[in-house]
């Protein structure tokens, strides 16, 4: 029992973010390099229009020209003019297990990213500081997975039946009850595929008549199953709680549009870290207000659970609260446990109804057993159920990790969103012709990275997103942020205005005076 | 040594100049075509600037000269 904390504030230890704006001439800059993009990109369209050169994207038949145009809209004419030219960047096969270094594919084109083809090499050992392998549980060390191996010789691959129908294995029953365990909580219910759990149980939990208020970031899972749902959707600004009380007030005290009656159901949704800028949820305020104004709380933890909080539980376990306050807790089993799928966990008579009212219980096929065994296995280590403290260690090191590469990146002088506990780690890059040439020299330097752009991203503020993982060394760590420190120079990237100095180790010579 | 480091400086900002107006990107006709139009507007703006700009000064001084009131003349009166 404490005693209580300090001055008595809802947060037990500080909360940190940066979302530095840059300087006015790199957005002015921006806008120039997008400008010079798209007079070119007209004039490209203009000579495919005109015949002086070959056509490689999809155009309308002569039989169409008559209709509805369809490839005109700003979204095909970025994609034809702009995404082309840089999508070397992105969809790179890979041919080996994602942990801390993989193997990729060499690729090459002739036709300026049009067509690609294979030389049939591999480039070996490139540093991942892209795969969502939080905890270094993707591995393919044959003693970790013997379990997985035995399991996977008695049931096979396949289950070829629905949760409802004859899909529920003994397997799953018990992984229900570790996830159950590890959380805290009184039941729990996995599913096949993360992206299927969000869109496919919010429709089951609200309807028409309902209030849904959705964070201004949420994923596209989230999004999509709200708008299925046929709720009513409001959105408040992001990680703002400010907004969020406005909108509750107005939500109570006028009701529904043209009924003014109370709303059946008033549910908030909100991500533990968000995956673009690395914040992370404010939840103790988050959770004060939903008591206040009796609202409910949907929080999905795809990117936090395993990879924040002391023993790894996630954000509920970062801010010390308990997981009764939240109502329906979400996550996936793809981030931290190296496997796919998600959970809902909660109340049981929560889990009940999902039972039996969820579409994907009835309609989508259930996880199959090497991949439950898998999660069962990466939970009991991440507990300590397998007798070892390796699970401890990793969430430590994870923690470790993280910490020094947002530190030596801010001392650097680069910009970096989101908070300082968060494993995901966004640089920003805003200029268009930076994108390609960042993604393109970290590979000539055997770093894999993930760059993104619009539309993912507004317009302005393209980034390139680091995910830390527990199973990086320090060795590799050091070699990433030499590689970056020595490209930030040379593309001019170190924007931040108030960064220390980037060399702090110049400077701390003790200056000793001899008397003469 | 002096020459290789300003070569390099001046390669580093051809590279940011590439970088920012996305000519990183372009294929080699479309670099031919940006950098002709640049090279171009450039040449004719040294042009004009060239031409012109020394009469723009020296009306200028003149006008400035006659509005402060021939200072130079009193000057002379007062020292003499």
């Amino acid at each position: 029992q404490k005693n209580g904390v300090s001055n008595g504030t809802l947060y037990k230890k500080t909360f940190i973010e940066h979302f530095e704006q840059a300087p006015m001439y790199v957005a002015v800059l921006t806008f120039l390099g997008f400008g010079v993009g798209t007079i070119f990109g007209y004039l490209r369209d203009f000579m495919r229009a005109w015949g002086l050169e070959k056509r490689n994207i999809a155009t309308e038949r002569e039989e169409q020209k008559d209709f509805v145009p369809l490839y005109q809209d700003f979204e095909n004419f970025y994609t034809r003019n702009l995404y082309m030219r840089i999508r070397d960047n992105w969809n790179r096969p890979i041919c080996s297990v994602p942990g801390p270094q993989f193997d990729l594919m060499e690729r090459v084109t002739d036709d300026y990213n049009w067509t690609f083809r294979f030389t049939g090499r591999t480039i070996k050992n490139v540093i991942n500081m892209g795969s969502y392998n939080y905890l270094g549980f993707a591995e393919t060390d044959v003693n970790a997975l013997k379990t997985v191996t035995i399991e996977l010789q008695k049931y096979g691959t396949g289950i070829c039946s629905t949760r409802q129908e004859m899909g529920t294995l003994d397997k799953h029953v018990e992984l229900e009850k570790l996830v159950a365990k590890f959380l805290g909580v009184e039941d729990a219910m996995v599913f096949g595929m993360g992206f299927a759990t969000n869109s496919m149980n919010i429709p089951a939990l609200v309807g028409k008549g309902c209030l849904i208020l959705s964070d201004e970031l949420n994923h596209t899972s989230l999004v999509l199953g709200a708008r299925l749902s046929g709720a009513t959707i409001r959105i408040f600004k992001h990680n703002n709680m400010q907004s969020l009380e406005t909108l509750l007030r107005d939500a109570i005290i006028y009701g529904q549009p043209r009924s003014r009656r109370a709303w059946r159901k008033i549910i908030i949704l909100v991500e533990g870290i968000y995956s673009m800028e690395g914040s992370i949820v404010r939840l103790p305020e988050l959770v004060s207000l939903k008591k206040k104004y009796k609202a409910y709380l949907y929080l999905d933890e795809a990117h936090s659970i395993g990879a924040v909080g002391a023993t790894g539980r996630g954000v509920v376990e970062y801010f010390g609260m308990s997981p009764d306050d939240v109502d329906v807790l979400m996550g996936t089993f793809t981030k931290s446990f190296g496997a796919a799928g998600g959970y809902i966990a909660g109340k049981k008579d929560l889990v009940d109804f999902l039972r039996t009212h969820s579409h994907s219980a009835v309609y989508a096929t259930s996880m199959c057993p090497p991949v439950a065994e898998q999660i069962i296995r990466a939970m009991k280590c991440l507990m300590g159920l397998d007798g070892t403290t390796q699970g401890l260690q990793r969430v430590r090191q994870l923690g470790k990790n993280t910490r020094y590469f947002r530190r030596r990146l801010h001392e650097m002088g680069f910009i970096i969103y989101g908070n300082d506990d968060s494993p995901v780690v966004p640089l920003l890059l805003y200029m268009p012709g930076k994108i390609g040439a960042f993604a393109r020299r970290m590979l000539e330097k055997n770093i894999g990275v993930v760059v993104v752009g619009f539309p993912a991203t507004p317009i302005t503020e393209s980034r390139a997103r680091f995910c830390v993982s527990a199973a990086h060394t320090r060795e590799m760590l050091d070699t990433v942020l030499n590689a970056l420190d020595e490209l930030g120079d040379f593309l001019h990237l170190k924007y931040s205005r108030y960064s220390k100095s980037s060399h702090p180790e110049l400077y701390e010579e003790t200056r000793l005076e001899f008397e003469d | 040594m002096d020459i290789k480091s300003t070569k390099y400086y001046i390669y580093w900002l051809f590279c940011q100049f590439e970088l920012i107006t996305c000519s990183y990107l372009m294929e080699p006709w479309e670099k031919l075509l940006f950098y002709t139009f640049n090279i171009t507007m450039l040449a004719t703006l040294l042009y004009t600037a060239y031409v012109f700009v020394p009469g723009h000064i020296c009306s200028a001084f003149q006008f400035f000269f006659h509005l402060f009131g021939n200072q130079h003349e009193n000057t002379v009166s007062i020292v003499k």
